[in-house]
């Protein structure tokens, strides 16, 4: 196995579904020359050319029509759009078009675009670079969303995202793109709609996905020396959602914690609370507690923005009020 | 208008016969849907008719449009099928897309024709898109977006004029000028209304202001555009000016006067051309009687097929949210 930085493992995806079909193209500004604003899409300009790795204007509307209007006649495309704030320039493609395409017209027309975006704060990015909207695209039936929290799941994720026929929503973290992480050098995928329990545990089970992950499982070895043992489950995919595993897991402890960095209101984590309240209200021992954002804009400087982005101290709340019961 | 003398006839025929088409179909859109026969809305093409069949018939079967909210007339002149249209308007399991779009989504992927739109301005990035993956292809195809002057003020005119100029792609962008946007006389929004054609300046590439009306002009500026699309030196801009005969949405109110419609009427695109038809002796009035009374009649027919259609099933409700 080989160690690789998670930007690296979806670099690597990219270019290995780019050399199985000359129809796949990458496109968005920086993508090219410059490499990827967060360095995803490095060497890929000289390795295939300008037309397959489309350095874009400013147009965010143009770069997601572009890759539908090529994807509906024979090519597939991965959009880079580099902060999750920027979708909101471009969500009527994604949503009035992309997502409708084949519903709308009953199948004759597939969209196989993969957008690529980076949520999340703590690097003191502010208002407009910061926010976690991945909760938007969930809402909107035609999408499919991933949210994978390591290289290895980054890298299996996105080979899956390039060969669906849906338009798919790939939801990176900035606070990952240098996290390290063992990667096989031999060919594997990952299918969606499969979580992955990142840590198993018996006394609370804890839902998660992106950098969160990282930070749950740091509170939860914490927790493992006072011989306590929460289950950190990684749920990857947020559409389609592994409900068997997340009730599965609820079922064994009883007890459930949601994290996101999103805020806490109109965040994913209330779908997976209404289910698990839904699907194993019997199983639960504890009410639901769910760990985001306080409901507020992000400032750019560190001490306001760690006031209002979870924290570990927050998970480890969260862990220990619902323990008690 | 110019006089049509010395023109192919042959062509002349097919662009006759093309708006007809499409004025046929659309007047009885109007009947049926006003009876109440179909559910939703529809936005009628009547007095645009000359735009897309004088752009269409420079196009071959695997050239790609996109179409707009009004598409009907974009649909018909690019070979769609009268029974498998008038059979979706109807929300009918026969229709192009099994009851799913209606008349503003309309689609036949098998003849090009990637989807009328319910989003003003929507359809230009996706033909350019569409342009995009021709030159990735290397195939010798072509893309025409056809919108209105409404959406030549929406950023996507931009951004897609802009990023198909650029590149180089194979893209035609043919405004539909109707001067009216919604319910807003684009005129009191848009200084420039009847030169929209003279953006092209701005992004170095060819464009048109033109009769829109004049089935023959469009024909010609479209060849002109098509071919050097399909050359592979990039798109152009065509600025048509044209009438919308009927209100916004069929049983909509209309901003404009009774004048000022009228005096659109005085313009309109069949009219003028069996006019011109006539002058030249290309047509008699009973080749025209003969002619209105073939196309009513396949209209006749779609609408028969439409009405005796199975209807869709709830059970299909949920098939093709996702494709597998």
């Amino acid at each position: 196995m080989a160690t690789l930085m998670y930007r690296d493992a979806i670099n690597q995806a990219m270019i290995e579904e780019m050399k199985k079909d000359d129809n796949l193209f990458l496109i968005g500004y920086d993508v090219g020359k410059y490499g990827g604003e967060f360095q995803l899409s490095h060497d890929m300009y000289n390795m295939f050319g300008e037309l397959r790795v489309r350095d874009a204007p400013i147009s965010e509307q143009g770069i997601i029509g572009c890759a539908i209007g090529a994807a509906i006649t024979g090519c597939r495309a991965v959009a880079d759009i580099p902060f999750s704030d920027f979708m909101a320039m471009c969500m009527d493609q994604v949503v009035n078009q992309a997502a409708k395409f084949h519903y709308m017209f009953a199948g004759q027309a597939k969209v196989p675009i993969v957008v690529m975006t980076a949520i999340g704060g703590f690097i003191q990015a502010g208002p407009q670079h910061s926010q976690s909207l991945e909760g938007w695209f969930t809402g909107i039936p035609g999408l499919k969303t991933v949210a994978p929290a390591t290289a290895y799941d980054a890298k299996g994720l996105m080979k899956t995202a390039i060969a669906d026929p849906n338009p798919v929503i790939f939801v990176t973290h900035k606070g990952l793109y240098a996290m390290k992480g063992e990667v096989p050098e031999k060919e594997y995928t990952i299918p969606f709609g499969v979580a992955d329990v990142k840590k198993k545990g018996k006394d609370v089970s804890l839902f998660t996905y992106s950098l969160m992950v990282h930070k749950s499982l740091s509170v939860a070895s914490k927790l493992e020396k006072e011989g306590i043992s929460v289950e950190v489950v990684d749920l990857r995919s947020l559409y389609p959602l592994d409900k068997k595993a997340i009730l599965a897991s609820v079922k064994k402890t009883g007890k459930a914690v949601i994290v996101h960095e999103a805020p806490t209101t109109g965040g994913f984590g209330g779908e997976i609370a209404a289910i698990i309240a839904d699907e194993a209200f019997k199983d639960l021992k504890a009410p639901i507690k769910r760990v985001g954002a306080k409901w507020s804009v992000l400032p750019f400087v560190s001490a306001l923005e760690n006031e209002i982005l979870p924290g570990e101290d927050d998970i480890e709340q969260a862990l220990r009020a619902v323990l008690k019961g | 208008m110019k006089s049509l003398q010395g023109y192919d006839k042959n062509l002349v025929l097919k662009m006759y016969e093309g708006m007809l088409r499409i004025r046929i179909f659309e007047e009885n859109q109007s009947k049926v849907f006003r009876a109440g026969e179909q559910e939703g809305f529809t936005h009628l093409s009547i007095g645009q008719e000359a735009i897309p069949t004088g752009v269409c018939l420079n196009l071959n079967k695997d050239d790609y449009i996109t179409s707009t909210h009004r598409g009907h007339h974009h649909m018909i002149a690019k070979g769609g099928d009268l029974n498998r249209m008038m059979a979706e308007l109807y929300g009918r399991k026969t229709g192009y897309c099994m009851g799913r779009s209606g008349s503003l989504h309309i689609a036949d992927f098998s003849i090009g024709v990637l989807g009328a739109n319910g989003i003003v301005g929507d359809g230009n990035p996706i033909a350019m898109g569409a342009a995009y993956s021709i030159k990735l292809r290397k195939t010798k195809q072509v893309a025409v977006s056809f919108f209105g002057d409404g959406a030549s003020n929406q950023g996507t005119f931009h951004e897609s004029i802009n990023m198909a100029a650029a590149w180089d792609l194979p893209v035609v962008f043919v405004c539909e000028n109707n001067m009216v946007a919604c319910g807003v006389r684009t005129a009191d929004v848009c200084k420039a209304l009847k030169n929209i054609g003279d953006r092209a300046i701005g992004y170095g590439i060819p464009g048109f202001n033109i009769d829109g009306n004049d089935v023959v002009e469009v024909y010609e500026t479209a060849k002109t555009a098509i071919e050097r699309a399909r050359r592979g030196e990039g798109p152009t801009l065509m600025n048509c000016m044209t009438t919308r005969q009927h209100p916004h949405w069929e049983g909509d109110k209309d901003v404009r006067t009774k004048e000022e419609v009228q005096e659109q009427l005085q313009r309109d695109a069949i009219t003028g051309m069996e006019k011109r038809m006539l002058e030249a002796g290309m047509i008699s009035e009973q080749e025209i009687k003969a002619t209105k009374e073939r196309i009513q009649k396949l209209v006749d027919e779609a609408l028969e097929f439409a009405r005796k259609s199975p209807k869709v099933g709830r059970e299909d409700a949920l098939k093709f949210v996702y494709a597998e």
